[in-house]
C-alpha cells in the first residue's frame, strides 16, 4: 500500500479550479470484538467544486462509510486511521465534535437513505424546516417564507399547506423531496446524498434525480451522490468513482469510464447491470466470490480472487491507482505501461 | 386531537360503568347479609328485614344494579351505617390527601426516573450507568411498606430530619410531612421509570432521523429533548398512566405507617369495621380516579406524538 503512493497519477484535471474536498491517503477502521476492520484503505480522491461525483460499488464496499466520514458521523466504533480530508484549508479528518457541528447544515449537508425514517415523526415539517435554520438571525416568519420557497423548488405540490403536516402524513416521494429541500436550504458547499433513491420505486428514482440534476445546476453545489444504481450514476454524475473492499479501484469521467471501464471489476459491474442485458435470460449474471475479509485485507489485489484476469503479480504486488489517460485511473496492473511492454 | 380525547372520553366512562357493576355483583357474591353484619347477631328479624328493605337489598338484583346506577348520578354513595353520614361527603373529605400522596409520588418517580434514565442512556456502558441499573433493580424489588418503615427509622427517628406521623398543618408542614410517605411510595417507580426511558433512549438514538439531526449540527441537547426524549418518554407516560392503580393500592399502606388520613386509611378502616356503603364508595371514586389517570396519560401520549392521535 505504501509503495502506491509514490506512484499515483497527478489528481483529475480540472480545468484549473481547484477541487472544494481533497481526500488523501484516508483510512478508516472499526474497532470490533474480533480485531479491526480496514473499512477504507488509503482512500485518495478529489469531490469536484460544483459537479457531481458519484460513488459507486456492491454492498460493503466502504462507499457509505467514506460519505459519513466527509460529514464527521461515523458510527462510534470507527476512527480515522490516517489521511488526510482537505476542504478550504480545513483538514476534517481532525476536526473536533464541536468543529464538526459548526460545518455540519451550513457547509456539508447530507440526503439519508430512507425517507420513511429520517424525518423526525413528533415534529411538523415547518418546525423542522425552522430548526434547521437556527443559526440564522432572522425571525419565524422569514424562516417559514425560506422553508415554502425550498419546499415549492423540489416541486412539492401545494408547498405552504405541507408545512403544518407531519411526516406520516406524506409519501415516500414526498418526505425524499422535503429531505432534498432540508440539505439545499441550508445552502451547503457539499451536499452527500447517501442512496436517496435506494428506498423508493423506480419511476419516482428518476424523477427525484431528474430534479437533483436541475437543482445542482441551480445552486452550484458540489454533489458526492453514492449508489449502486449505474443508470442513475450515468444520468446525474459528472465523475465517478468505483469502490471495491474498501479501497477506490478506478475513477474518472462519466462518460469515459462507463464506455472503456479499465478495471475488471468495473467491467463485471457493467457486465452485471440490468440495464444492460439485451435478452432474455433465466439467471442474471453475477461476479462469482465474495469480498475479501476486511479485518485481513489481502497482501497484492483486493480483487484478484475473484478476477478473471488476474495473474502472478495481482497475488503479491498492491496495485496503486495507474493512470489511464484523460483523467482517468484504475487499480488494476493491467494499466501498469510496464505490462504493456512485457 | 378533539375527536380523539373525546372517543377516549366515552370509553373511560364505558369503564367505570363496567367496573361499578362487577363491583356491585361482588358484594352480592360475597357469603353472609349485609343487614345481618350491621345489627350483629343477636338482631330480631323484623329488624333484619327492616334494615334490608331500608338498603333496598329485597328487591331484585338487576333493579338493585339500576338504582344503584342512579345513586351514584345523583352524587349519593349511600350513608356510613355507623354514624349516617354521607359517604360522598366522607370520601371527598379524605380524597385530597391521597391525591396530593400520589401525585408527589408519581412527581418523585417521573422526575427522577427520567433524568436518571436519560443520563444512563447517554452514558451507557459507565459506572455511572451500571450503579443506576443496581440501583433500579433494587428499588423495584423493595416493596413500599418496608421503604416506608425504614424511611421513618433512618430520617425521622435516627436522623430527625423529616416529621413521621400525620398531614401537618399549614403549608410548609405539610409539604415536610409528604416528603416521606411520598418518596417511599415513589421510589420503586423511580426504578421502574428509569430503567424503561433508557432501554427507549436507546433505541430512538439509533434511529435515523436522531443522525439526520445530527447531520444539520443541532445542538445536542436540543437533539436529546426534541428528538429522542420527546418519543423515548411515551412508554413511561404509559407505565405511570396504568401504575396509578398500583400506587394507590401502596398508598394504603403507607397511609397506615404514616398515619395520613386519606383513601387508603379509610378503606382499611371501612373494611375492618365491615362499613360496605363506606368501601363501595371509596373503591369506586377510587377506580374513577384510575380509569381517570390512564385517560390523562393516553391524553398526554396523543399530545406528544402525532401518530397516535389517529390509532383509535
Amino acid at each position: 500500500m505504501v509503495s502506491s503512493v509514490a506512484t499515483e497519477p497527478d489528481r483529475q484535471p480540472e480545468g484549473g479550479t481547484e477541487p472544494l474536498v481533497r481526500i488523501d491517503g484516508l483510512s478508516v477502521e472499526f474497532a470490533t470484538p474480533r480485531g479491526a476492520i480496514h473499512a477504507l484503505r488509503d482512500i485518495t480522491l478529489d469531490v469536484p467544486r460544483g459537479k457531481v461525483l458519484g460513488l459507486v460499488g456492491e454492498s460493503g464496499c466502504g462507499k457509505s462509510t467514506l460519505a459519513y466520514s466527509l460529514i464527521g458521523l461515523l458510527a462510534e466504533n470507527a476512527r480515522v486511521a490516517g489521511g488526510r480530508i482537505d476542504m478550504d484549508g480545513q483538514n476534517l479528518a481532525q476536526l473536533k465534535p464541536k468543529e464538526w457541528r459548526a460545518l455540519r447544515g451550513k457547509r456539508i449537508s447530507m440526503i439519508f437513505q430512507d425517507p420513511m425514517t429520517s424525518l423526525n415523526p413528533v415534529t411538523t415539517i415547518g418546525q423542522q424546516m425552522m430548526d434547521i435554520q437556527y443559526r440564522e438571525k432572522v425571525g419565524r416568519a422569514e424562516m417559514r417564507a425560506r422553508a415554502v420557497e425550498f419546499l415549492e423548488q423540489v416541486q412539492l405540490p401545494d408547498a405552504a399547506s405541507k408545512l403544518d403536516a407531519y411526516p406520516h402524513q406524506l409519501s415516500g416521494g414526498m418526505r425524499q423531496r422535503v429531505c432534498i429541500a432540508m440539505a439545499l436550504l441550508t445552502r451547503p458547499d457539499l451536499l452527500i446524498a447517501d442512496e436517496p433513491t435506494t428506498a423508493l420505486d423506480a419511476t419516482l428514482e428518476m424523477q427525484i434525480v431528474t430534479l437533483l440534476r436541475e437543482l445542482q445546476e441551480k445552486f452550484g453545489c458540489s454533489v458526492l451522490f453514492v449508489s449502486h444504481h449505474l443508470g442513475t450514476v450515468a444520468e446525474l454524475c459528472d465523475e465517478v468513482a468505483v469502490m471495491y473492499a474498501g479501497e477506490v479501484v478506478e475513477r474518472g469521467d462519466v462518460a469515459q469510464v462507463f464506455r472503456d471501464p479499465c478495471h475488471p471489476y468495473t467491467q463485471a459491474l457493467f457486465e452485471c447491470d440490468p440495464a444492460r442485458i439485451r435478452e432474455a435470460t433465466r439467471r442474471l449474471p453475477t461476479i462469482p466470490g465474495t469480498l475479501p475479509d476486511l479485518r485481513r485485507p489481502p497482501a497484492g489485489c483486493a480483487f484478484r480472487a475473484r478476477c478473471p484476469k488476474a495473474f502472478e503479480r495481482c497475488m503479491t504486488d498492491h496495485p496503486p491507482l495507474y493512470d489511464a489517460g484523460g483523467g482517468q485511473a484504475a487499480r488494476c496492473h493491467l494499466n501498469d505501461p510496464a505490462e504493456d511492454r512485457a | 386531537m378533539l375527536l380523539y380525547a373525546s372517543q377516549r372520553l366515552v370509553l373511560s366512562v364505558v369503564i367505570v360503568m363496567v367496573a361499578v357493576s362487577i363491583l356491585t355483583l361482588m358484594l352480592h357474591v360475597v357469603p353472609g347479609d349485609p343487614a345481618v353484619m350491621i345489627l350483629g347477631p343477636r338482631a330480631t328479624p323484623e329488624l333484619i328485614e327492616q334494615t334490608r328493605e331500608a338498603m333496598g337489598l329485597d328487591k331484585p338484583l338487576p333493579v338493585q344494579i339500576v338504582t344503584f346506577f342512579g345513586n351514584i348520578l345523583r352524587g349519593d354513595l349511600g350513608q356510613d351505617v355507623f354514624t349516617g353520614r354521607e359517604v360522598s361527603q366522607i370520601v371527598f373529605e379524605q380524597l385530597p390527601y391521597t391525591l396530593i400522596l400520589i401525585s408527589v409520588s408519581i412527581l418523585w418517580a417521573a422526575v427522577l426516573g427520567i433524568a436518571l434514565g436519560c443520563y444512563s442512556a447517554l452514558r451507557r456502558n459507565t459506572w455511572l450507568d451500571t450503579l443506576t441499573g443496581v440501583l433500579s433493580v433494587g428499588t423495584i424489588s423493595i416493596p413500599a411498606f418496608v421503604m416506608a418503615l425504614y424511611s421513618v427509622l433512618v430520617f425521622a427517628v435516627w436522623l430527625q430530619w423529616l416529621p413521621a406521623i400525620g398531614a401537618g398543618e399549614g403549608f410548609w408542614d405539610r409539604v415536610t410531612h409528604l416528603i416521606l410517605p411520598s418518596f417511599a411510595i415513589g421510589v420503586s417507580w423511580v426504578g421502574y421509570v428509569s430503567r424503561i426511558v433508557r432501554a427507549s433512549m436507546l433505541e430512538v438514538m439509533g434511529q435515523p432521523h436522531v443522525r439526520m439531526a445530527r447531520a444539520y449540527g443541532l445542538p445536542d441537547r436540543w437533539i436529546t429533548r426534541s428528538h429522542i426524549l420527546k418519543i423515548a418518554v411515551q412508554p413511561a407516560v404509559t407505565l405511570i398512566g396504568t401504575g396509578v392503580a398500583h400506587l394507590f393500592s401502596a398508598a394504603v399502606f403507607v397511609e397506615v405507617i404514616f398515619a395520613r388520613p386519606g383513601i387508603g386509611a379509610l378503606i382499611v378502616q371501612a373494611v375492618n369495621e365491615r362499613n360496605y356503603p363506606i368501601v363501595l364508595g371509596a373503591v369506586l371514586v377510587t377506580t374513577g380516579i384510575i380509569v381517570l389517570a390512564t385517560l390523562i396519560s393516553d391524553l398526554v401520549i396523543a399530545w406528544l406524538d402525532p401518530r397516535q392521535r389517529e390509532d383509535m
